[in-house]
């Protein structure tokens, strides 16, 4: 048969990641160091697996509501507003998804009609653009900057609305650059929107790791903008629970009834195991957080002066677990540059430009890792770049 | 402080520089900082934690001994701690409470010479009233850290 007659069309075309070569590469090898993950090195918390099991044990292994438990949504909302200072009612404003991810999913194909425009600032986490794609949008890249420290300015976003722009999506803090948005920043942003009738999708999956003391601000925060606004996060990075699957939605009633329809027709619910661990890690998760963000805040200082000191250009990041170097000294493509630092060094980090066409020059390196393990990489990183530089020289 | 202790305590072999970079102190009052915390004895080393039993030619025996004794009269347990401490085969020496008073971890090459030096060392010390020797077989964990090699099973094609 010829299946690519059959394929859906927009599916196909979808390019594969550019960077599964590029992990098959690191695979085939041994003793390869990785910086290159995006999930945390801690484990879930123990009293958040313990309620999980317990959970079993009590036989509770049926389907939640579609919408998730309600005590659950009480339990996001509490939060929320503890966190944010945003009220929202749990029981129409929030739905319980399958990690961030669909929520980010469900959100576009709630309010996607084809033709419409979804607006993503890059680089950023690559889900947006085939999401939006596979619902018959056009992703439009908007290019954050080195110079405004990766964030969105209101010029940046103002010059790529169009009469067809629908959704606005806000990545931060930001995978992969670290970059966040304070609140003057957003309210620059809700100026030029608040004109509109564009919707923004806020990600908020990194909300818990900011660090320098600067809480994150939620847009919908913002005056005039709680009514435009989904926010979409999750357990997986904040609680150290990927695997467990759960994330949710808040926003406008209207759009999140749409949400749950097609989460019924295509979910059902989300895992209810998961669905009781994540109630007790809102419930009691807080000091857990506080712990992982210290030791990442560590972290991120030994890796940024690491890069400085061996000559490349770093942004500081402010939030995620993300570093962004520039590699653009060195005269090599972000992917030469990392394939060869791989096939030399045995150091695994992931290219810029997989997060958008404009990371090409930088490359992105999670520290996500234990101090001794960074450590190791940086210095087979110096030496490589320290023999880049011999040979150039000898050319 | 506490927090600097931590950083140290995790990441021994970190440069001063880089623990100034983590910690927001100059390089200068890293080392400072770390001289009198030496001076004062809060710091009392620096060790490598190493899994002896990697290595194909293990010469190294290890035996936790308890140990009952009838505490002196003017210098109750010290003066005892003190003389088994001075030993170079004892590894570690505690005050333990409950069903016996010190727990000594001693090292040896063989299980004879760990025998021996109980019966000659440890047993005949005045005050010490009864030993008993328990062999460590594996370690699994020391010092907070396991010892089998551990590897990394995150998912390496998820960004």
């Amino acid at each position: 048969m010829n299946y690519n007659d059959l394929i859906n069309r927009t599916a196909h075309a979808i390019p594969p990641s550019g960077i599964r070569r590029f992990f098959d590469i690191a695979a085939e090898m041994e003793e390869v160091i990785s910086l290159s993950v995006g999930e945390p090195d801690f484990l879930t918390p123990w009293h958040v697996r313990d309620v999980a099991i317990d959970s079993l044990q009590k036989g509770r292994t049926g389907y939640s509501p579609n919408r998730g438990f309600t005590a659950l949504c009480r339990e996001i909302c509490h939060y929320y507003k503890r966190k944010f200072d945003l009220d929202y009612d749990f029981s129409t404003d929030v739905i319980v998804t399958v990690g961030g991810s669909e929520a980010i999913d469900l959100a576009v194909r709630a309010l996607i009609n084809p033709g419409d425009e979804v607006l993503v600032p890059q680089p950023s986490f690559v889900c947006y653009d085939p999401i939006a794609r596979l619902a018959g949008a056009k992703a439009v890249p908007i290019v954050t900057h080195r110079e405004d420290e990766f964030r969105l300015t209101a010029e940046a976003l103002r010059e790529c609305i169009t009469e067809r722009t629908k959704l606005l999506i806000l990545p931060f803090p930001n995978n992969p650059t670290g970059a966040v948005m304070r609140r003057e920043h957003l309210e620059k942003i809700a100026d030029v929107l608040r004109e509109t009738n564009i919707l923004v999708l806020a990600d908020e999956i990194y909300s818990e790791l900011t660090y320098n003391g600067q809480p994150h601000v939620s847009i919908a925060s913002i005056a005039g903008m709680k009514e435009r606004t989904i926010v979409v996060n999750g357990f997986s990075k904040s609680y150290a629970m990927t695997g467990w699957r759960l994330g949710y939605a808040l926003g406008p009633k209207e759009i999140i009834s749409i949400m749950t329809k097609i989460h019924q027709y295509a979910i059902m619910c989300a895992p209810t195991t998961s669905q009781h661990a994540a109630i007790e890690a809102l419930r009691n998760g807080d000091e857990d957080i506080a712990k992982m963000r210290e030791e990442y805040d560590l972290r991120r200082k030994l890796v940024v002066r690491g890069f400085r000191e061996l000559g490349l250009d770093c942004f500081e990041p402010e939030g995620a677990f993300y570093v962004f170097p520039s590699i653009s000294s060195t005269g090599m493509t972000s992917e030469e540059f990392c394939e060869k630092l791989l096939k030399e060094k045995h150091v695994a980090v992931v290219p810029g430009n997989a997060f958008g066409e404009c990371g090409e020059g930088y490359i992105r390196v999670s520290y996500a890792y234990s101090t001794a393990h960074i450590n190791e990489a940086l210095r087979r990183i110096g030496q490589f770049l320290k023999e880049e530089n011999n040979s150039q020289q000898l050319v | 402080m506490d927090n600097f202790l931590k950083i140290l305590s995790d990441n021994p072999r970190l440069s001063n520089a880089q623990i100034a970079a983590m910690t927001g102190l100059s390089e200068d009052e890293v080392g400072e900082r770390i001289a009198s915390l030496e001076r004062e004895g809060v710091i009392c080393g620096y060790k490598t934690v190493i899994n002896w039993e990697k290595l194909e030619q293990t010469d190294k025996v290890t035996a936790i001994i308890e140990l009952k004794v009838t505490p002196r009269k003017d210098t109750g347990f010290e003066a005892i701690a003190e003389e088994i401490m001075s030993f170079d085969e004892v590894e570690s020496v505690s005050l333990m409470s409950g069903g016996y008073d010190f727990s000594v971890c001693v090292t040896g090459r063989t299980f004879q010479e760990i025998a021996l030096f109980v019966a000659k060392r440890l047993a005949p010390i005045d005050s010490v009233t009864s030993t008993t020797t328990t062999f460590i077989l594996k370690k699994y964990k020391e010092d907070g850290m396991i010892l089998s090699a551990q590897s990394d099973e995150r998912g390496a094609d998820v960004l």
